[in-house]
């Protein structure tokens, strides 16, 4: 269980075959990349804005509720904080299990619970404008699906 | 008692300041936030729509309703956008 907050950039695929590497009995490796999109259009950069100290215990919390709920080998959450420009990777999930089924819930999970539980906040900035991004309902929505099951 | 009050993204801009500590008697969250508003006009404008905000207790998520005894830090926020 992997959980790491920084401000630098970060290479996925180096970061990818790191994890891969420390991996005992795994069968199957799923990962995402999220990557800064130019939603608004003439995106200079985003800023994301974070809560020391409560990001990494609600991302540790939710690699270990992800453990209880899929047999993983491991699991990894790396989210920048900072000055992003577009096009840069912002955050990365990877998890590992003898199964595939397992790796891909488990990265789903880690994917919704930390979009509205952990403690980010983006601010997009354009050349005339700043604004924060807003929450979405959708993102809440995907959260429920996990509780029901 | 003393708490520390820490406001991220819009809320520490409309309050204009990250964190700063008070000395309150509020029993909840909902009591110290009708404290924090009627201190100056910035705090009620962030304050404002109550739906829209989030907060921690000791770095946990909270209700409006949760007790502040033994609480030391208190955090508001608008609802997260990680991802």
């Amino acid at each position: 269980m992997d959980v790491r907050v920084q401000e630098e950039s970060f290479s996925a695929g180096e970061v990818l075959e790191a994890f891969t590497a420390a991996q005992t009995g795994a069968g199957a490796i799923v990962s995402f990349t999220g990557i800064t999109r130019d939603i608004a259009g003439g995106l200079t950069h985003m800023e994301i804005e974070h809560y020391p100290g409560m990001t990494e215990r609600a991302l540790t919390q939710i690699s270990r509720e992800a453990a209880e709920r899929w047999p993983l080998t491991g699991s990894l959450i790396l989210h920048r904080y900072g000055r992003l420009a577009a096009s840069e990777p912002i955050m990365m999930v990877a998890t590992a299990s003898a199964h595939r089924a397992a790796a891909f819930e488990a990265a789903e999970f880690l994917m919704d619970y930390l979009k509205s539980r952990a403690p980010f906040w983006k601010k997009e900035v354009t050349g005339s404008d700043e604004s924060w991004v807003a929450a979405k309902e959708t993102d809440e929505d995907a959260l429920a699906r996990w509780s029901s099951g | 008692m003393t708490v520390d009050l820490l406001y991220f993204a819009w809320v520490r801009e409309r309050i204009g300041l990250p964190r700063e500590t008070v000395t309150t008697e509020a029993a909840t969250v909902e009591d110290l936030v009708a404290e924090l508003v009627t201190r100056e006009e910035r705090y009620a404008a962030a304050f404002s729509d109550r739906r829209a905000l989030r907060v921690a207790l000791d770095q946990e998520l909270a209700e409006w309703d949760s007790p502040l005894g033994g609480v030391r830090e208190v955090a508001f926020f608008p609802p997260m956008t990680g991802g």
